[in-house]
């Protein structure tokens, strides 16, 4: 599976990704520069984790602006995967390849921890290799991660199985517990938590990395 | 030119005598600008006029130092051509009149005194104090220290691994917020501040010059008062954002060779960052401030020098590199502008709308700066034992003292701090230390920051000492081995004879025990005058520790691993109850003598620890600090969710047992074969080692007898803290 990690200012979760993908992969991922126009030829395109310009303005709204944005759009709308991780799927929510937008915390305080997911469904490329109703924890950190939709949208992405992993103890105040959600073509993943943050055992467990798998086993 | 009056002088905070000394350097009177420039650079927090004849004394070299103070931050080698950089540093006085920008650009401040020196930082630490809980503004100011430290460090993307909190009345008008932050570097890409050579580019790169924080380091040096709020406009705001770019873009600009030389502009901004690379490389500086980017209109000279806009950096290129200097701070959309030469003069030459706003020799900034030896005179002595009640029931104490203000779980506070970012913390807050791999490695820092002020003020010797040895406990604790310190001593008016005294007292403290612990200080920052309405703190000199672990999967916790190991203490137990926690939380005193140091007691047991971490044979590990053995073994369960069921080996009364606050004590637990190997070498090596029982169950159970659940117990450690914050609790405290 090759790979490429986009680089905002102020991302910062880029690296991890990065790391997390090579260590998964054996391969080199890309790093893209938001400035850049053209995608390298790849399978994967990941939106970081990060403060893409700072949160200022909106969160993702000012990198939903960056020229690189152009080319994803195409290689979603190509079928191409897409995940955005955090503030990636800031970015996603304000560029419209995921439905909703994501609010600031109902706590009002930036909250980083590690929480238990439930994996709502199986039949995607990126949770094909967790089994339905697993149990995972990936680590939180963001503030605003307050998932909101009207309730159409939110009926629509239950009833289409577009509710990937679900908070079992919602941490932000997000609409249904949600935490992740697929676009209408399942090739694009908006995530708050974090799952390259979970791919090696001395750094908070290992649930991440079926996630990974799942990517590499459908997308090489 | 202004007319300089006694009136100007004295609100630059110049005395007389050192007004007279201005006048000599110069052989005139100053300009408007370099009396602004005199009074920042020979300020307290620049100069260190009060302390530096005492700091001279703490040992700073070992064989793995690299660079030891006086640069941005402090080098040690952690072998395989790997170096790691860190320094802690105050901001005090902005953060109790502004507490969120305060707090935030503290963090943004000794992240650039970090990374200007050629380091990504990896972790941030920080040590803060408040005011007693029942105070109108604790709350506020915790509240916004909290958010602007997670505030700017989230940002970043560096995570902030832990750090320690207490309250005390003694900071009710005066808190403390020391920030450390710790990075990596190869040892052959490290970037110091010396401007060498005449006829190179100046270059300034970063954020715009406003006019915020003009006279940010001689607010930091005087007390507070009741009118000090009306300081707001000196204290500066924060961009993460701006400081992120300004991160990634010097990194790529370090990556080439095109620097000379390269310095953060911190306290006093433009003024210090350009004399003090001047005299370190023994040149001289010309700046054109027309050249310099400004946010405001109509900027004086005045106001240019003095700025403390934050996330601004000066650089000395290599001469002709400027363009490929140029070309990576517009890639990363940052100001970057060429605004002064180097000299062959060894003056500060400031030019501004073509008329030189002041000339003067660089060492007048620097050697000739004032240097006190102020009188000090000693406290007696505190000395006796404390009465207290030999009754009271262990448990009913122990529910207590884990739930007060100082004691209970600061779990509200570190999940607003993004501590898993960058991948390789592989121990978080709430152990001994925090555990950072160093990226790809099997290698890992541990990372502390220590020291018990309520100890400080009977004792400011063996608080001192304490502090050092703590911080070297923590480390040890996990497996680390302890290298190097940074210290940020924080004390009141060096100007009142008994302060001085807390000071040098302090000060030969933490010498004594950094020697006998072979544990140098490689930088640090004092902040004094920490005093409001005549009122000092508790002498505060919080001690930043980092060891080295060879191997990050022999890494041993505080938690409990197994069912029925056997729990050892290591360490001589003597019931030392002064100045303790539970005199104060139980008893309601703040008495007695603080506990001694015994520092080859504390080599003895800690080397002791560290051998059977190192060797695979203990994960479960934890130093006996505040609130002693009790309070220990109820936080290992607490963190584990076993229970233990624990006796009192032989000493006169439960409580100094079970709550004495004796030092260089470790629990560690092993199971029962391994566990009785452990204790016959200890008791061969001569180290007082004792079985206090078994880990199991679900409660707490003492000399078989009394019990407590631990989730009872983990409910009382954990609810304070949001409790206090949301206002539903103001407990009358100290």
């Amino acid at each position: 599976m090759k790979s490429a990690v986009i680089v905002f200012p102020a991302s910062n979760c880029d690296r991890d990704a990065a790391t997390a993908l090579e260590q998964m992969t054996g391969q080199k991922t890309h790093m893209v520069w938001h400035q850049d126009s053209e995608l390298p030829d790849v399978d994967l395109v990941v939106l970081p984790g990060g403060f893409s310009y700072g949160d200022y303005l909106r969160c993702g709204a000012m990198a939903n602006q960056s020229k690189i944005m152009g080319a994803i759009k195409k290689h979603a709308d190509k079928g191409g995967a897409v995940l955005g991780i955090c503030n990636g799927f800031q970015v996603l929510a304000e560029a419209g390849l995921v439905p909703g937008v994501l609010m600031r915390n109902a706590g009002l305080k930036f909250v980083c921890k590690p929480v238990a997911l439930t994996v709502e469904e199986t039949q995607s490329t990126f949770t094909r290799k967790y089994s339905a109703g697993q149990t995972v924890t990936f680590p939180v950190a963001h503030g605003e991660g307050n998932y909101y939709a009207d309730k159409d949208t939110l009926d629509r992405l239950e009833g289409e199985g577009r509710v990937m992993f679900r908070y079992q103890n919602n941490p932000n105040g997000s609409a249904r517990n949600i935490a992740g959600i697929l676009n209408e073509k399942r090739n694009v993943l908006g995530l708050m938590p974090h799952p390259e943050r979970v791919v090696d055992p001395l750094n908070g467990g290992t649930d991440g990395r079926a996630l990974f798998q799942s990517l590499i086993e459908t997308l090489s | 030119m202004t007319k300089i009056t006694p009136e100007m002088v004295r609100e630059h905070g110049i005395s007389d005598s050192e007004y007279a000394i201005v006048l000599k350097l110069l052989g005139r009177e100053p300009s408007f600008v370099e009396l602004g420039i005199f009074s920042v650079m020979w300020s307290e927090h620049c100069s260190y006029k009060s302390t530096r004849v005492h700091l001279k004394k703490l040992p700073t070299k070992a064989p793995w130092v690299i660079q030891g103070p006086g640069e941005n931050a402090g080098v040690i080698d952690i072998g395989d051509g790997d170096a790691c950089i860190f320094k802690m540093e105050s901001h005090n006085h902005p953060s109790f009149i502004e507490p969120y920008q305060g707090a935030a650009t503290g963090v943004g401040g000794i992240m650039r005194d970090v990374f200007t020196m050629g380091a990504r930082p990896i972790a941030m630490m920080n040590a803060l104090r408040f005011g007693e809980p029942s105070h109108p503004k604790t709350r506020h100011l915790v509240s916004g220290v909290v958010s602007g430290i997670g505030g700017y460090g989230n940002c970043m993307g560096v995570p902030t691994v832990g750090g320690e909190i207490n309250f005390h009345k003694s900071y009710n008008g005066n808190i403390l917020v020391n920030a450390m932050c710790v990075g990596l570097a190869r040892q052959d890409k490290i970037f110091l501040s010396a401007a060498k050579g005449a006829g190179n580019p100046v270059v300034y790169v970063g954020s715009k010059t406003g006019r915020d924080g003009i006279h940010g380091a001689t607010m930091a040096s005087a007390e507070f008062d009741d009118a000090s709020e009306e300081k707001r406009p000196t204290v500066q705001v924060g961009d993460p954002f701006t400081e992120k770019l300004l991160l990634e873009a010097c990194l790529e600009l370090m990556a080439t060779d095109a620097i000379i030389a390269i310095q953060d502009m911190g306290a006093a901004g433009l003024t210090s960052s350009s004399a003090e690379m001047g005299d370190k490389g023994g040149s001289g500086i010309e700046l054109d401030l027309d050249k310099v980017p400004q946010r405001e209109a109509n900027m004086t000279a005045y106001e240019m020098m003095l700025s403390e806009s934050q996330e601004r950096m000066l650089a000395v290129l290599k001469p002709g590199r400027e363009e490929q200097a140029r070309k990576i701070f517009e890639k990363w959309e940052l100001d970057f502008a060429v605004i002064g030469v180097t000299t062959d003069t060894n003056r500060l030459v400031i030019k501004h709308k073509g008329k030189v706003e002041a000339d003067m020799p660089i060492t007048a900034l620097s050697d000739a700066a004032p240097i006190y030896e102020r009188p000090f005179t000693k406290r007696a002595p505190v000395t006796g034992v404390p009465a207290f009640d030999t009754k009271k029931p262990v448990l009913a104490s122990l529910e207590k003292i884990i739930a007060a203000p100082d004691m209970a779980s600061r779990r509200w506070v570190w999940e607003q701090y993004d501590n898993s970012v960058m991948n390789d913390t592989t121990q978080h807050p709430g152990g001994d230390a925090a555990v950072v791999r160093v990226h790809g490695t099997k290698k890992a820092l541990a990372i502390t920051t220590d020291v018990t002020p309520r100890y400080c003020r009977p004792d400011p010797f063996e608080g001192g000492k304490q502090a050092v040895a703590e911080a070297w406990r923590n480390l040890t604790a996990v497996g680390a081995t302890p290298l190097a310190v940074t210290d940020n001593l924080n004390y009141g008016n060096p100007q009142k004879p008994e302060i001085m005294w807390e000071i040098v007292a302090g000060i030969d403290g933490i010498g004594a025990a950094c020697r006998a612990l072979d544990f140098p200080v490689i930088g640090g920052n004092c902040s004094l005058y920490n005093e409001t309405n005549g009122e000092g703190i508790l002498p505060t000199p919080a001690i930043g520790g980092v060891g080295l672990l060879k191997d990050v999967t022999k890494m041993a916790t505080v938690a409990f691993k197994r069912q029925n190991d056997v729990v050892i203490l290591i360490g001589e137990t003597k019931g030392h109850l002064g100045q303790s926690i539970y005199l104060r939380e139980i008893e309601g005193k703040e008495e007695g003598a603080s506990p001694p140091v015994d520092l080859a007691m504390e080599k003895k047991n800690g080397d002791f620890v560290r051998g059977l971490i190192e060797a695979g044979r203990v994960d479960t590990v934890h130093d006996l600090s505040d609130g002693g053995l009790l309070v220990a073994i109820a936080e290992m369960a607490m963190a584990s969710g076993i229970g233990a069921s624990v006796g009192q080996a032989e000493i006169a009364g439960a409580v100094p047992f079970w709550f004495g606050e004796d030092q260089a004590r470790y629990l560690i637990t092993a199971p029962f074969a391994e566990a009785e190997k452990i204790v016959a070498e200890a008791r061969a090596a001569a180290i007082i080692v004792a079985e206090l029982g078994k880990t199991g169950g679900e409660t707490l159970m003492i000399d078989d007898k009394a019990s407590i659940k631990i989730a009872k117990l983990r409910s009382l450690h954990e609810a304070w803290f949001p409790r206090f914050m949301a206002g539903e609790e103001i407990p009358v405290t100290n």
